[in-house]
Order: structure tokens, then sequence, then C-alpha cells
């Protein structure tokens, strides 16, 4: 009954779970200032509502989800907007975006709270009320939880819930905690997916180092029939697709996701916060993020959104001596921070800042060996060797042959390459490298579609005044004759039997054409609109040639 | 405060080339000290030569192609290809012989290829085939082990000098101290229509295979499941070619008793143990992927057999192995593993 499907590949890291696990969450202190992201999802940003000096209580919506992919934004705390600007924000990019800054009164002064009983709420009711709270994947991901709570369109009955706490990462503890404190909050939670999932069961994913969060889940779904299961610890037995695999033994189709294969996946974390949406009516303002590595006291902090890194650093007793690298997330697949001077966001869940101590040193890169200890442990069976072969190659369709887009960069192969390559730097850059010449090509396809569709216009409307000029060449006022709609018809299809002999090829050879087409490029910035506006006729021109 | 930027992963393994190839040295000394022990000095004395030698033409080659020399010279690719070959030249092989061999794997099979990670072929057979073609007389003169014919060994002095200047003590026939290996044994009296069983009453044969050449492969076995043990070495190809060579030497056998020896002889005679698990696993030359490596595997066991059969040579694992290396990559090609996700079949 609880079997388990292993997955290829994965790997037994370095553990250092215990440097931040044995203390209960903190109630981070609040801060004087909070940047709170209006982008804190997989998204169209958040619509801002507020403006500077407007005053904002806790938990108000201060952004509105734009459009359906998208989640809303609320203010931490009560206080005084300061501004709505650019700021430095946690990205992979780099790059800052649009915040709303909020000076805090310190008051905590909430808006109304709203619990609702989902069980009386129509489904797409409750998912609004989920997505107006601001609800994401807080695994990380951070992709607007009330799509996946909608099957309709993806998936006609769902067999699987599954509710992550895997929690791979060797240094992340933030949901360990929250399972074994707050296990009951989290059930409740699911308990709402359930509803509006009915999925046929529910299993709860624990990595067995975490036997009391195991424990604590375990009694708090006592008579809900959903299963705990203890998973081997085994990286990257959190990623999505390979946890689907582990408890199910069903493999998510390349390209596709979870619920292809009847199976949807949350985090325990999120689970909490739909619980606190729907039973306190309270949107998601704060998260609980592990804050780990070379600091004084380690620890876990249920943090306001909007918290800035060196404050919750801070709060840890700073930094020790040393410190070389600021990771958001964990040290597999996180991202290295400039700064950390930047928000607190709901992808959040781990703040390391790592030293000599923590961190592999620096060594050079030797040529690939063919060793295949990559192929041993990629998750996603692949041939990481050939990948990087071809992506060092700029081989970019090889590396597509290879299944590049199969990779989910979880950094097993660079962990375990003698020869220290940086294996998943290639494959990032062998990606953004396709997808730059596949925007390209879009381009050029859509210049030379409007090029044709331009040609054959010009082309047909030659024609059209021939057999007007043909058809009423004895009457000389053909200039002041406004045909009627019945007899424009007749010149179209007098013009399209007229054409037919004359494949779009043969045209070419009219002098005029050479004159049409100098023109093309002399008015090219007008040709969207015309073209566009006639996308269904060279199509038919199209299959004449 | 600020920080700097590096893409993730942000810890790695403690591993590195040159501990995969130091590995593969530990991993021989077994069958080295075997070897020793029945072929005398001139087995370590090849060693030394060859180690120097393959270090020299490394060190000249790196500079030439304008490589990091601390680097290169400490991942041990080339003192590994050095002790794979000397391991597999006659005890009291010319010096120059050995340094010869050295230079054809390091200079021409290694480093005019690309050098470590790019070389098609296995340096090390390379250079032993290039030897064995074109000196075939020096390449077939091995020592008769201790124990059968002379209870007094060479001394380190004899060794040195045969090795040096080609003189051999006079106290002792040049045939008495060399014979054919059993191997070569085998097929030439195979060839003169004595049955299997005849032959094997020989006082060249031991146990399994031949006397003291077993014990060597004993030797060679027990480091190479280490290697496999510590993953430095994929235990499919061993596998694959034992396998592959017990698997078609069991056909013959149990068709002609009398004319092909038994499989257990095949896989513990000449080179196959020290073949499957030192040679065949060379990474960079071997297949990747897991049913590829396999296949691979099996190709050079069932080579070895054709070889010693039917071929010219009594023993076949430089040439199976070469052969096999140029059909890796079409291998791999066509052995890629179902991506996760993909549709089966």
């Amino acid at each position: 009954m609880s079997r388990l499907y292993p997955f290829h590949g994965g790997l037994k890291t370095v553990r250092h779970k215990t440097e931040s696990n044995q203390w209960p969450i903190q109630r981070a202190a609040l801060p004087h200032r909070l940047t709170v992201p209006l982008r804190q999802h997989i998204g169209a940003i958040a619509k801002s509502l507020v403006q500077a000096g407007d005053r904002v209580l806790k938990g108000q919506m201060i952004g509105q989800a734009d459009g359906y992919i998208s989640a809303a934004v609320h203010a931490p705390t009560s206080g005084m907007v300061a501004a709505v600007e650019t700021c430095p924000v946690p990205h992979p990019s780099g790059l800052p975006d649009l915040c709303v800054v909020i000076d805090s009164d310190g008051e905590e002064c909430w808006v109304e709270h709203q619990p609702v009983d989902y069980r009386a709420l129509h489904p797409s009711e409750l998912r609004n009320v989920l997505r107006n709270a601001g609800i994401v994947g807080l695994g990380g991901a951070a992709f607007p939880s009330a799509v996946k709570l909608n099957l309709s369109g993806q998936c006609e009955h769902l067999d699987t819930l599954i509710l992550n706490g895997a929690e791979c990462e060797p240094w992340i503890t933030c949901d360990d905690r929250l399972m074994r404190e707050r296990a009951t909050g989290i059930v409740a939670g699911l308990q709402v997916m359930t509803h509006l999932l009915e999925p046929r069961e529910v299993l709860i994913g624990i990595e067995d180092d975490k036997p009391e969060a195991i424990a604590a889940m375990a009694e708090a779904c006592v008579g809900t029939g959903y299963q705990v299961r203890p998973i081997p610890t085994r990286y990257p037995s959190g990623s999505v697709k390979q946890l689907v695999k582990l408890l199910t033994g069903k493999e998510t189709p390349v390209e596709g996701l979870p619920v292809d294969v009847g199976v949807q996946c949350f985090n325990a974390a999120t689970a909490y916060t739909v619980h606190r949406a729907i039973d306190h009516g309270e949107p998601v303002i704060s998260r609980v993020v592990t804050v780990t590595g070379h600091v004084s006291q380690p620890g876990n902090f249920e943090a306001l959104l909007g918290t800035s890194f060196a404050d919750l650093v801070e709060q840890c007793g700073g930094y020790r001596e040393g410190v070389e690298r600021l990771i958001m997330g964990g040290p597999m697949m996180g991202f290295a921070l400039h700064s950390d001077e930047v928000p607190l966001t709901k992808a959040a869940n781990c703040i390391l800042a790592a030293s000599a101590a923590e961190l592999t040193p620096a060594q050079p890169v030797m040529p690939c060996i063919r060793c295949g200890a990559c192929v041993d442990v990629c998750p996603a069976n692949l041939l990481p060797q050939q990948l990087y072969w071809h992506a060092r190659a700029k081989e970019f369709d090889k590396a597509q042959d290879y299944h590049l887009f199969s990779c989910i960069e979880c950094g097993c192969c660079s962990y375990v390459c003698p020869s220290h390559i940086p294996l998943v730097q290639y494959y990032r850059y062998a990606k953004n490298e396709i997808w730059a010449q596949e925007k390209e090509k879009q381009k050029a396809e859509l210049a030379r579609q409007r090029h044709q569709a331009r040609l054959e216009r010009l082309e047909r409307e030659k024609q059209e005044r021939e057999a007007k000029l043909r058809q009423k060449a004895p009457a000389k006022t053909i200039k002041a004759t406004k045909a009627s709609e019945a007899g424009i018809k007749l010149d179209i299809e007098a013009a399209v039997a007229h054409a037919k002999p004359h494949p779009p090829s043969s045209i070419s050879s009219h002098a005029e054409e050479g004159e049409s087409i100098t023109d093309y490029s002399a008015r090219t910035p007008a040709l969207p609109v015309e073209g566009g506006s006639r996308g269904s006729e060279p199509l038919s021109s199209k299959q004449d040639a | 405060m600020r920080f700097k930027i590096v893409t993730s992963p942000h810890i790695s393994q403690d591993v590195s080339v040159g501990q995969i190839m130091r590995r593969v040295l530990y991993a021989m000394i077994p069958g080295i000290a075997a070897l020793t022990g029945f072929f005398g000095w001139g087995i370590l004395i090849n060693l030394v030569i060859a180690t120097v030698v393959a270090l020299l033409a490394e060190t000249v080659m790196l500079t030439v192609r304008g490589r990091p020399l601390a680097l290169h010279l400490s991942d041990f690719s080339a003192v590994v290809t050095a002790w794979l070959l000397a391991v597999a030249l006659p005890p009291l092989a010319p010096w120059w012989l050995t340094a010869l061999g050295i230079f054809s794997a390091i200079v021409v099979a290694k480093h005019l290829y690309g050098g470590l990670g790019y070389n098609p072929f296995n340096p090390a057979m390379a250079g032993y085939v290039v030897l064995l073609i074109s000196f075939p007389r020096e390449m077939s003169t091995w020592l008769i082990p201790h124990g059968l014919d002379q209870p007094h060994a060479l001394s380190f002095l004899d060794a040195l000098r045969a090795i040096f200047s080609s003189e051999w003590p006079a106290r002792f026939t040049l045939d008495a101290l060399t014979g054919a290996t059993p191997l070569d044994a085998l097929r030439t009296q195979i060839g003169l229509g004595l049955t299997v069983t005849e032959i094997r009453n020989s006082p060249i044969f031991g146990i399994v295979a031949g006397q003291g050449w077993e014990w060597a492969a004993l030797g060679f076995l027990a480091g190479g499941l280490w290697l496999v043990y510590t993953r430095t070495a994929d235990w499919r190809i061993p596998a694959g070619m034992l396998g592959g060579l017990a698997i078609i030497a069991t056909i013959f056998y149990l068709a002609d008793p009398q004319h092909y020896a038994p499989p257990w002889f095949h896989v513990w005679s000449g080179a196959a143990i020290f073949g499957a698990f030192f040679i065949a696993t060379d990474p960079v030359t071997a297949s990747t992927t897991s049913r590829g490596r396999l296949i691979y595997g099996a190709g050079i066991g069932i080579l070895v057999y054709i070889i010693r059969g039917f071929g010219g040579y009594p023993d076949g694992v430089a040439f199976s192995v070469l052969l096999m290396n140029i059909a890796a990559p079409a291998i791999d090609l066509y052995t890629q593993p179902r991506v996760f996700g993909a549709r089966r079949g």
C-alpha cells in the first residue's frame, strides 16, 4: 500500500539541517520600513492599488491580481505608503522590480478579518478568495495556487493530491519546523484543497530525516484519511515531478504537468496559508524562512514579506566572519544575491550566508573525461555529458535532440563532476540562447507572413481593377460609379477565377511586382495593420500555389 | 553588504580527476605485486621507465600546447597510461621499447587528438598495438614464471642489464628464461592437432589458467572489484566484457570441448581480467550510457575470443578495445536512456 517508486539518479548531499531546526519558529521583529514587491509570483505583476501618501492597514490589498495567472499582494503591516517605485528584489536576473514601500506605524492595525466557510462557497468563489488572499506556492516557484486548484480543462478527475514536505535541499528547515509546530493548520488547509480538487487519495511526502515532522503530520491527519509517506532522504525528492513519481509511480510527461497524469502537488507551507486565508481571513503577508549558514544563531523566522534580508540576518546575531556568498534558497538550486538589501518575498524559503566552510572551494575546470557520474545521478535520466558537449559547441539543435529542456537544473551533475565543470550553467546558457533564437525566428516569420500577405493583396487589388476595367470598359464613368456590394463580390469571384492559372510564384515575373517589393520595404512600418486585417485571405492563395 | 555572484549549485562533492586516476593506480598494486613475484624485477623497472617517460612526454606536450602544467600533471592520467602499458609489456622488454610505446601513447594517441578527455582511442592500448605490430619478437619474449624450470630468479641487476643493454645473464640461456605464454601455447598446440586436455597437462598451466598468470589475474580482480565498489569504474563494462567472453567461450566449449578451451580458462587467461577492469573501463574512450556500457563491454569480450581463437594473435584485448573505441560513439547514439516523462517504446 505504501509502496514507493524510486526515480532514477539523485544523490545524498551533505546535511545541514540541525543548524537551524533545533529551535521553534521565532517571530521576526517588525521593521520600520517594508519593501513589498508587486511581483512575488509567476505570472503578471500585480496592479498597484495604492500610491505614495496612502495609509494602509495590515492585510489590506495593495496589489491586485492582474490576469488569470497572477496573485494579489497585501500590506504586511499598517502604516504609510512611502513610495511605489522600482527597488532591488531577490530575483535571479538581478533586475529591480516595482515595489510598494511602506513605513510601518508600529500599530499592526488589521483590516477586518473575513473568514469564510469553504463548504458553503461555490468552487470558483472559493478560488477567488484564495486568489485575493495572494496564495502562491511557497516552495520556491511561487505559482498562483488558485490556478492549480482549478481542474476544469486540465484533468477530468484527480487521482492524487500530494502535499510536498520533502524539503530536500541540504540547509532548509522552514517546512520541517512548520510541520512540527503547525501540523493541524497545514491539514486544515489541505482539507480546503481536497474540497476543491476531490482527489481519490491524499499523500503527504516527507523525507525520513524529519521524524518529528512525520510524527506531527501523522497525528494531525488522524481521521482525515490522508496518508503520511516517509520517503528516503535523497535529493531532489522535493522536485515536483520526482516526488510524484516516487509516491505514485506516474511519470509526468515531458513538457507536461503532474495534472496531466491526474496528480496535483502543493507545498506544505502553501497549505498552511490556505488555512490562514480561509479560516482566519488572513492573506499571505508573512512566511517562515530559514536563515542559516555562517550567521551567529541560525534559525527559522516567521517574517513579514518585505522585511529586508539584512534585518533578518541581524536577528540571527549577524554574519560571522568570512561570509562570501548570500544565497536565496538552498545551495543546490538557490541563486546568489549581490546584496542583502532586498526584501523577503513569498518565494524566499531560505537565506543562506555561505562562507568557505559551507561552500566547496572553487576548483579549476578540467576537461570532461566522460566518466558518466552525471548520468548516474541525473533525475531526468538525461546524458548530461552530451548536453554539455553540444552546449559548449553551441550546437543547440543537438542539445535539444538530447532533451535539453527536460533538465530541471537540480545541480546533481555539477555536484558529482570530478572535472568541476559548471554543467548547469552551460544548460542555462543553451536554453537562453535557444529561447532568444526562437524569438528571432518568430519575429522573422511574422515579417515574412506580413510581406506575403501584402504581396497577395496588391496582386488581388490589381486583378480586381483589371477585372473591373474589362467589365466596364465601354462605360466612361467607371471612376464615378460606386459599385454595389453585390457587384464587388462578383468582381472578386472573377478576380479569383482570373488568378487561378497564375499561382503566386509566377507573379514575380511581372514587371510591376518588382516595384511593389520596393514599395513594401519603403512602407514597412505601416504594414502590420494591413497584413493583420487580412489574415484569412493569403491562406487560400497558398493552397492554390 | 555586497556579495559575489556565482550560479548554483553552490556545493559539490569532494572528488577530482586526479583522485579517480590515483584510485586506478592503487587498484593496480595487488596485480603488479603478483606479477613482480612471478616475473621478477623487470616488471617494476618497466613501470619506472614508463612513468618517467610518460611524465616527460606529458610535460613537453602540455608546454607545446600551452596548457597549465601543474594542473594537468597532477591529474595522474599520464601515470595511469604509463602503468597500464608497462604492465602489458614483457618483463625484460628493452627500455627503448617501453619508451617508444609510451611516446606513441602520450604524444600521438593522447595529445595529438586533443589531450585528456578528447582522445578517441585508449592511449595505452594504442601504444601497445604500435609495439605489437612493429616489434613482434621483442613483444613476445615473455619470461617463464618462477617455480617452473628455474629455481633461481634473475637478480635486480640482471634485470637492469637485460633491459638497458640487452645483455642476458650468461648463466642462463635465453631459452631457459623465456617461453611461450599459456595462451600462445594453447594456440600453437591446438594448431598442431593436440586436444585441450593434452595441452593443459603442460606445467605452464596452473589451477585455472596459466601458472603464475592466474595469480596476477586474481590480484587485478581484487583491485578491479575495489574500483567497482568505490564506483570509480562502472560495473557494467567489466561485467559486459567478461560476460561476453564467457558466453561465447561456453558456446564453443560445449560444441567441442577438445578443441576449445573452457570459458573459465578464457576469462582467467591473458589480459582478460586486467583489460576488463582497468583498460576497457577508461571512461574517455568507452561508451557512456548504461546499456551502452554493457554492449561495449560485451563487444570487447566477444572480439577477444574471436582474435584468440581465430585471429593472428594469442591475446586480443588491445585490438578488441581499440575496435570498440571506434564503435563507442555509435553505441552511445543508439542506447540513449528514455528521458524522464518520455513515452515508453
